[in-house]
């Protein structure tokens, strides 16, 4: 039996486009899967000799369709969902999506249930920007200070393991309130680690904060400037750092943060090492907030008690009571009921501003979704940042903006 | 030396989280004389109804006068096949100094062929959410720098978040057509495995249930793989 075989070429635009070109600039394609693309951003780049003239970022590699996802579920039913957006702080985008839904829903939550929220998103925060900060280091060719986070990283891990029953995908939140409540000892496993966590950061500052190598690769590079970070509608971190104050968890407080004292770290000169600066401080100021939400974590109840059509009754209950059983019946088949209305809610999440906007025509399910990814907004300043550097800098300035595909492709 | 940070902020913003200054007073300042203008609700924020054909000029004005310079999300909500009309584009701003959102609604004139200006130009960050936009309802934004597909692929012929559009997906070729035309693939519709499994509106679970919608999947006789 005779074979045929025939030779497949993989459409490659960037050589496709060079062959075209007539100017003596070259085309590189890098990604979509590519180390220093943290995921599978495509950037189709013109270089003149090693300065790039001109970059396009291609996205899309990892859209699953979540909005739509969300159209056509229950509102609980979309909360494994987010955990796979900014899947490095998944714990973090189920609260704010929680809270999205509440707000429409007119709920008001336990103090308790907002000071468990506060704690998880803060350690979703350390554990984000511990990557962020590692990966960073890596980027910029500092193995080691990767190692360090990693380890802290996987302490943390075993923490959300023992909360929520899973390490990275939680799902840890109900509309109205949380899965279950914090298990017993677990609080003074969380402040051991915090304890011990300054230490760790402190390895990685000496490694890294006042590296010459390190400094002469971030220093002045990927400069953002104020004007321009607003006008690109950057959020969190890389806003911060170009010196712009914005932090919704001071401006408009939810869950409770205007009861925890912390600073907001600004960044003076907008550039890579700031970002670096901005995030490392962030880190220390996040552990100061777990500290205080371990101090006075109320007691109570984790969900809303009066929410009756939208937060299913505790399992004892509807195993021995019919109401309960029914309560919990309508919930899981028909899913919580919201009124009709629109919302648009804004978290600080590690990467930024994470939005939900809302539009809710009664009933269990969604109308419409809209994910306000801070990744997606964060990446578009690619087209306007990156022309004048030379290729070495692409890993340094997408190593320092943090961002994660799965929340910018949704 | 290690850089220090310019500013370090201690104590919670005095405003709180109150739109103490988005008053009545404002919403009349901001209406008054703009007739394209009308006021819709100001439930979680101020919500304004604008006409397509003035977008761009008010949030110029917004982003000058009213301190609404960041541009926070751009999308669409699309009003189903029976609406009058179809799409409405709705814009969300953040004021740095009222600690505020703003959402503007703008109804697209034409269900078949809806456009409405790009704010791109006053907005850079519009650029990506109006693609998106585009790509997801179809909505076109005149005057746009680079009007084409960011999440899909540029071929792609389908709007997938127009509620005709099924979950599962259509069948649609590879978008690259040398690997196609040797492996013979396309692109599938998602298994769905009877799903999705909600009861909607007044829709019974029974009807939902995947068993129900997939008569060969029962006690009895397994579903079929």
């Amino acid at each position: 039996m005779s074979t045929t075989v025939k030779e497949v070429q993989i459409g490659d635009v960037g050589a496709q486009a060079a062959s075209h070109s007539e100017s003596a600039h070259m085309s590189l394609n890098v990604g979509p899967s590519h180390p220093t693309t943290h995921g599978v951003l495509r950037l189709l780049m013109e270089l003149d000799g090693d300065l790039i003239t001109r970059c396009e970022p291609v996205l899309g590699y990892l859209h699953r369709g979540d909005e739509k996802i969300a159209e056509n579920m229950t509102y609980n039913q979309f909360v494994p969902y987010t955990d796979r957006l900014d899947y490095l702080a998944p714990l973090a985008n189920n609260v704010a999506y929680a809270i999205t839904v509440e707000n429409l829903a007119g709920l008001k939550l336990p103090e308790r249930c907002e000071a468990i929220r506060v704690l998880v998103c803060e350690m979703a925060r350390i554990s984000s920007h511990l990557l962020g900060m590692g990966v960073f280091g890596m980027d910029a060719g500092a193995w080691t200070p990767f190692m360090y986070t990693f380890t802290e990283r996987e302490k943390l891990y075993t923490l959300f393991e023992e909360l929520t029953g899973a390490r990275f995908t939680t799902s840890y939140t109900r509309i109205g309130g949380v899965a279950r409540d914090l298990p017993d000892g677990w609080l003074p496993k969380v402040e051991k680690f915090v304890n011990e966590l300054p230490k760790a950061i402190d390895e990685v500052e000496k490694l890294l904060t006042r590296n010459r190598i390190f400094l002469d690769r971030t220093e002045g590079i990927g400069t953002i400037s104020k004007e321009d970070a607003i006008a690109y509608g950057l959020t969190g971190p890389n806003l911060r750092a170009s010196g712009v104050d914005l932090d919704l968890r001071k401006d408009k407080p939810y869950s409770g943060y205007e009861k925890y004292e912390f600073d907001v770290p600004i960044g003076s000169k907008g550039d890579c090492y700031d970002r670096y600066l901005v995030r490392i401080e962030e880190v220390r100021q996040s552990i100061l907030i777990v500290k205080q939400v371990i101090a006075s974590m109320p007691g109570g109840l984790w969900y809303a008690e009066d929410a009756k059509k939208i937060f299913a009754p505790p399992k004892e209950k509807i195993m021995t009571s019919m109401e309960e059983l029914i309560q919990n019946f309508m919930i899981v088949t028909e899913g919580p009921q919201i009124p009709p209305g629109e919302t648009y809610f804004e978290a600080e999440n590690p990467k930024g501003a994470l939005g939900f906007y809302l539009v809710s025509k009664g009933g269990g399910v969604p109308y419409r979704l809209k994910i306000r990814a801070p990744s997606f907004c964060n990446l578009s300043i690619l087209e306007k940042l990156v022309p004048g550097h030379m290729l070495s800098d692409i890993t340094v300035i997408l190593g320092s903006l943090d961002f994660v595909m799965g929340e910018c492709d949704r | 030396m290690s850089r220090q940070f310019a500013t370090c902020r201690i104590s919670p913003n005095p405003l709180g989280s109150l739109d103490s200054m988005i008053d009545d007073d404002f919403v009349k300042s901001l209406l008054d004389g703009r007739d394209y203008l009308s006021f819709k609700h100001h439930e979680d924020c101020l919500t304004i109804n604008c006409l397509p054909e003035s977008l761009v000029d008010f949030t110029k004005h917004l982003r000058d006068e009213e301190t609404f310079d960041l541009l926070v999300d751009l999308t669409a909500v699309d009003h189903g096949d029976g609406a009058e009309k179809r799409f409405s584009v709705v814009l969300h701003f953040y004021s740095l100094v009222h600690k505020s959102y703003l959402r503007i609604h703008v109804l697209c004139p034409d269900n078949e062929a809806p456009c409405i200006p790009s704010v791109s130009s006053v907005f850079p960050a519009a650029n990506w959410h109006e693609r998106e936009t585009f790509d997801m309802f179809g909505i076109s934004f005149s005057d746009h720098p680079n009007l084409k597909r960011i999440l899909m692929w540029d071929d792609y012929p389908y709007f997938p978040l127009r509620k005709e559009f099924p979950l599962a997906g259509i069948e649609v070729p590879l978008p690259a057509a040398d690997v196609a035309e040797v492996t013979g693939a396309d692109v599938d519709p998602a298994p769905m495995m009877g799903g999705p499994f909600v009861a909607s509106g007044n829709s019974r679970m029974s009807e939902a249930e995947p068993r129900a919608k997939d008569e060969s999947w029962t006690e009895k006789s397994e579903k079929p793989l």
